[in-house]
Parts: C-alpha cells; structure tokens; sequence
C-alpha cells in the first residue's frame, strides 16, 4: 500500500514537470550553453599561470639563500608540505604545475616532458645553479580548464535543479492548499517526500546523463576513471542535494521566502565548493567549511575519477559523506513537516 | 450502535478570536445532515476539525465511536470549499492519483460518468469552469467509495443551473445510503438535501432539527407578498404587522382570510399577491436578527 500511494505521487510529479515545457526547457539548455560557451572560451588552453611549487625546511624563506633558482623573476614560486608530494606530482603530470623542486636534502626536481612551459622552467633552473638538481621527469597530457570545470558546471545545474525542483514545487504545494488536500488522505509525509525526492533525482540524473552524452560527443573532454562510478557518485550526490532541498521546503508557505531562502544557500554552494575555479588559495577554515557543503564532496570525488581515474576506493570517504549528510538533512525534514499554510 | 460522526463540545481558539464556541452534535448512519450559517459563523472551522485537518482547542471528534485515525482516513471522502490541484494533470489523471491512495476505491471510469465528467475527462484540470471544477473536487471526494462525505459549501459560485445539477448529483449519493455533512449558506439548498439542519451563529449551533420540524416549532404563520405600489398608504396604518423591504410588502400573519378581508376593505390590488409559507430564511432571520447572507 505505501509503495503504490508513493508511485502514486511520483507519477503524478512527474507528469507535471515533463509537461511544465518552459521548466523543461531550461533544465537542459542552461548547462548545456554554459559547458558550450566555456569551451568555446577557453577550448584547448592550459591553465594561464607559470608556477613552480616548492618544498623547502620550515624555517627556511623561499628566498636566494636556500636556492638561487628562487631569486628568479616572473616565475611564481609556492610553499607546499612534504606531505602534499604525490599530488603535486600529478599536478606536475597535468601541466596544472610546471615544476616541482623539493630542497629538504638535495636537491630533487620534477618536470613533465611533455609540457612546453615546464621546458622552460627547467631551462631556467638549470641556468641558475649549473646542474646541481636531479631530474626526476613524468609525462601526462594537460588538464584544460574545461576538463576541470565540466564536472563543476554539471554539478551546479544538479545544485540548482535539486534545490529548486523539490524545495519550491513542495512550497508551492503547500501555498496552493494541494498538500493540505493530501492530508486529508491516507498519505504519510513519509511517502509523499520519497516520491518528490525519486522523481527529482530520475529526472536531474536522465538531464546530467544525456548532457553528459551530448557534450561527449561534440566537445570531447577528459574522463580517466569509469562511468558507472560517477553515475554512483551523482546519485549520491544529487540525493543529499535533494534532501537539503526538502528540509528548506519543510515548514516555509511562501514561494518568495522559499526562493530567498534557497538562494542563500546554493549561491555559497557554488561559491565555495569549487565549481569555478579551485579553493587552494583560501583561508584553511573556509576550505574547511567547504568540504562540509554536500555539492563539494560530489565534485571532489567527479573530479578525482574525470581526471585522475581514481577508484571507488579513493572516493569512499566523498561517498559516505555524502550518505551522512542526506539522513541527517532528511531526518530534519521529517521531524518539521508542515501540511498546512498557516 | 454509534453514530457515523460525533463531535462533544467542540472549541476552536484562534489568536484573537474564537470561531467556534461549544459545539455538539452527532450524524447517524445514511443522513444528510446540513450545517448553516451566514459566512464567519464556523461552519468551515467545524467541519475541518471534523475532518483532521484542524486541530481542536478542546472537545472531541468520534468517528463510529473512536477518535480520527486510519480507518477515518480510509473511509471518508472529503470536498474542501477551495483546492488547489495539481497542475499540468488532467481530470482523468487527477482523479486516478487520488484513487491510488486509498486502499478501498471507485473506478476512475465510474466516477467520471457519476459525476458527469465524460466532455472534460482528458482536458487540464485548471482549464475547468466552476461547476466542472466541483464537480471534478466531489469525484475526488468519492474516489474512496466513503462511508461518510464531507461537502463544504459545494454549490457557492455556481450559476443556478450548474447548482441545481450538483444538487440532483448529490441526491443520487444520498440514494445510495452514505451519510452526508453538507455545509451551506443557501437554505434552499439544505432544505433541498438535508434531513436534518444545525444552524450555527458565531461558533455556535442556535436550533437543530428536521427542516420541516424546526419551521413548525417557529412559526405558525404565512406571508403575504405584495409590490409596494399596490399598497396604498401608510403600512403603520395597516391594522397587521407590515415588513417594507426591497420593493415589496409583507404581511407575516396566521390568519391568512382575515388579512385578505383587511386588503378588500382598503381596495388593494390582489392581482401581483402571493402566498409563501415561512423558509429557512425567514428562521434564521428570527433567530438572529442578521440578513443571512451578510
């Protein structure tokens, strides 16, 4: 009886969103302009900096003093920890970094063979200090800005179609005095909330997927890891999404307070959870605020599957996050749920 | 056996107001009962307490002698007086939604033809006129097959030909033997439908009973009609009591032979008179002092 009350409702939801034609509409040319517009933009281009990372003793200044390479001018030098080696390495393979230069014992480098601009860093290291480095080369071919801002741009439509799609339509149930009617039947907030919550992810999921396949087909971009793990990851991703969406919507009647309230939370969401552009340079308690936001965690692990084949081993820990924040979120949702306007 | 539906002194307390006062009253197996008033007395209130949807203050609601729970919630079909739908559904759709909730229910096919729907059927259920959209509303309140129906202010908007087929619908419902809460502000329609009446007044019942019955208790007069030209002179020189309103002349007396003899007398027209025994109107009126319709 629960499961045909809950297809009940789904049906009718989703009868209602695929015939809504403007909703429709927008759902897929928005992300689907974007991801066009920026690899129009930047289609083909590195990443625009010329950056050497450097580990050095902690009490050392980046400075001539340490290495002469460091008095070097136009070349941005940047402090890592020993402990961020092996991603700075893959970073080096992805041209994101154009050299490497450890100085804890001697001197160690390294360079992608395949980078132009990492050619040049090179050049400019050995012309300091005569050949004192050893060269420890990899290869890989360059991240493109687009490769590493499509999981980004898909992931915030996911964001926005989650929120809005659930958050508003249950506001404006409730306005509208249609979940008052419901109440009035043998309905449980329970089934009523899973079926918005199953017709929204089949639908922001179907929408990601054929823009997926669309932009697969006509601008070819990177993806080292399989398929069906980030199909995983955005299931996971878009439920958590969702059910925050459906906490927002639990007591508010007003569409108008609905939509401010939404828009306050997806605007930091996109923001801070690095669909633009990464949040290296930030602050340490923002990044941190940062990882707790559920659209980070999916993009963190999109991203380390796209663009460095990651397994789902490595995004575990992105994943049960993820699964942590939606029964908490859902939890909240079902303890205030409001039937009524007023 | 208990009655279908029983509310014991039932309270209602806003913030900054009390819509309804104390209400008692109980609806037996297979009646139509009726509960009117002018707009603000309750009624809605009374009914959505009734119905689980609002929380009393105090009191109780019984269904078949237990409080509101599942087995109401199965079993009673419920018109609220304004319902939003889902948009982009049809009728046919819409109708199919709400029969899928209840695990005892109408064919969708049968409640369209019982509530005349078949033109409409396939069309946007935003897209209906008023009459439609009740009627639609009321086949949503029959998709359960319910043992008691709950219709509040069914008719209120309808032109009068869309009013009178909602009525013959829901005398075919009462044929079947439910039981029926009808609210209303048209005491046609409650003399029309209902067995009994309940008359409520600022949040509360002021007289209950059969319609007949209760006009019986009150009156034992009829009224005189006349257009006021047809009157000559003052109506205080009248020797029976004179009501002037709206263009007409009524005289409101037991001795109906005694009052025509007085018009002879005075050489008035009879020619546009009427006869009209006491309604539902002229009770409530009586009652309250209040135009019904305020």
């Amino acid at each position: 009886m629960i499961v045909r009350r809950l297809l009940a409702v789904w049906y009718a939801r989703n009868l209602e969103f695929l015939r809504d034609r403007s909703t429709l509409v927008f759902n897929f040319l928005f992300p689907l302009a974007l991801v066009i517009a920026f690899a129009v933009i930047f289609g083909g281009q590195p990443r625009a900096l010329f950056k050497v990372d450097v580990i050095a003793p902690a009490d050392a200044e980046l400075n001539g003093t340490i290495h002469r390479f460091l008095d070097t001018r136009y070349v941005d030098f940047v402090r890592i920890e020993a402990s961020a080696i092996d991603e700075t390495v893959r970073k080096v393979e992805r041209h994101q970094v154009d050299l490497l230069l450890d100085l804890r014992a001697a001197p160690r480098y390294w360079i992608n063979e395949d980078s132009p601009k990492g050619y040049l860093a090179e050049k400019l290291l050995l012309e300091s200090t005569g050949g004192d480095a050893s060269r420890q080369p990899v290869s890989g071919a360059a991240v493109r800005y687009v490769d590493w801002l499509l999981p980004g741009v898909l992931g915030m439509n996911m964001m926005f179609s989650c929120l809005f799609g659930v958050g508003y339509v249950v506001v404006r149930y409730r306005k509208s005095g249609f979940l008052r009617r419901l109440s009035a039947t043998p309905v449980t907030a329970f089934e009523f909330g899973a079926a918005q919550v199953l017709s929204r992810l089949m639908l922001t999921i179907s929408v990601t997927a054929m823009i997926y396949g669309a932009l697969a087909l006509f601008v070819p971009f990177r993806n080292e890891g399989s398929v069906l793990l980030l199909l995983v990851i955005a299931i996971t991703g878009a439920f958590s999404m969702i059910a925050f969406g459906f906490m927002m919507a639990a007591r508010i009647a007003s569409e108008e307070l609905a939509n401010g309230a939404i828009n306050l939370a997806s605007w930091p969401m996109m923001l801070l959870s690095g669909v633009w552009f990464p949040l290296e340079g930030a602050p340490a308690w923002l990044q941190q605020l940062a990882k707790a936001l559920p659209l980070t965690q999916m993009l963190d692990a999109a991203r380390a599957v796209m663009l460095d084949g990651a397994g789902l081993a490595n995004v575990l820990p992105q994943l049960g996050w993820l699964v942590a924040m939606t029964v908490l979120f859902l939890g909240i949702a079902a303890a205030g749920f409001r039937w009524r306007a007023d | 056996m208990p009655p279908v539906v029983e509310v014991r002194d039932l309270v209602k307390h806003y913030p900054g107001g009390c819509a309804v006062d104390g209400v008692s009253f109980a609806i037996e197996e297979g009646q139509c009962f009726g509960l009117l008033g002018p707009n603000g007395a309750g009624k809605t209130t009374t009914v959505e307490m009734m119905e689980g949807v609002t929380k009393q203050t105090s009191g109780e609601v019984l269904y078949r002698g237990e409080p509101l729970g599942a087995r109401f919630r199965d079993e009673a079909g419920i018109q609220f007086q304004k319902t939003a739908l889902q948009d982009f559904l049809t009728v046919r759709e819409t109708l199919r939604l709400f029969s899928r909730l209840y695990p005892r229910r109408r064919e969708v096919d049968d409640l369209i033809r019982t509530c005349a729907l078949e033109q409409v059927a396939d069309r946007d259920n935003r897209k209906l006129s008023g009459g439609q959209t009740q009627r639609l509303l009321l086949a949503i309140a029959l998709a359960n097959d319910p043992q008691v129906l709950f219709l509040d202010e069914p008719t209120t908007g309808l032109d009068p030909q869309a009013r009178h087929n909602f009525w013959d619908l829901i005398r075919s419902i009462k044929a079947e033997r439910r039981t029926v809460l009808l609210t209303t502000h048209y005491m046609e329609e409650a003399y029309f439908l209902c067995d009994v009446i309940a008359i409520m007044d600022r949040g509360r019942i002021i007289a209950e009973g059969s319609p007949s019955q209760l006009l019986k208790e009150h009156f034992d007069d009829v009224v005189l009609e006349l257009p006021r030209e047809d009157f000559p002179g003052e109506p205080a020189d009248f020797p029976l009591a004179v009501l002037v309103a709206s263009g007409r002349v009524e005289i409101s007396t037991p001795d109906v032979e005694g009052a025509l003899r007085a018009l002879l007398e005075r050489g008035v027209s009879l020619k546009h008179l009427r006869i009209r025994p006491r309604n539902l109107e002229d009770l409530f009126l009586e009652l309250t002092g209040r135009e019904l319709r305020a």
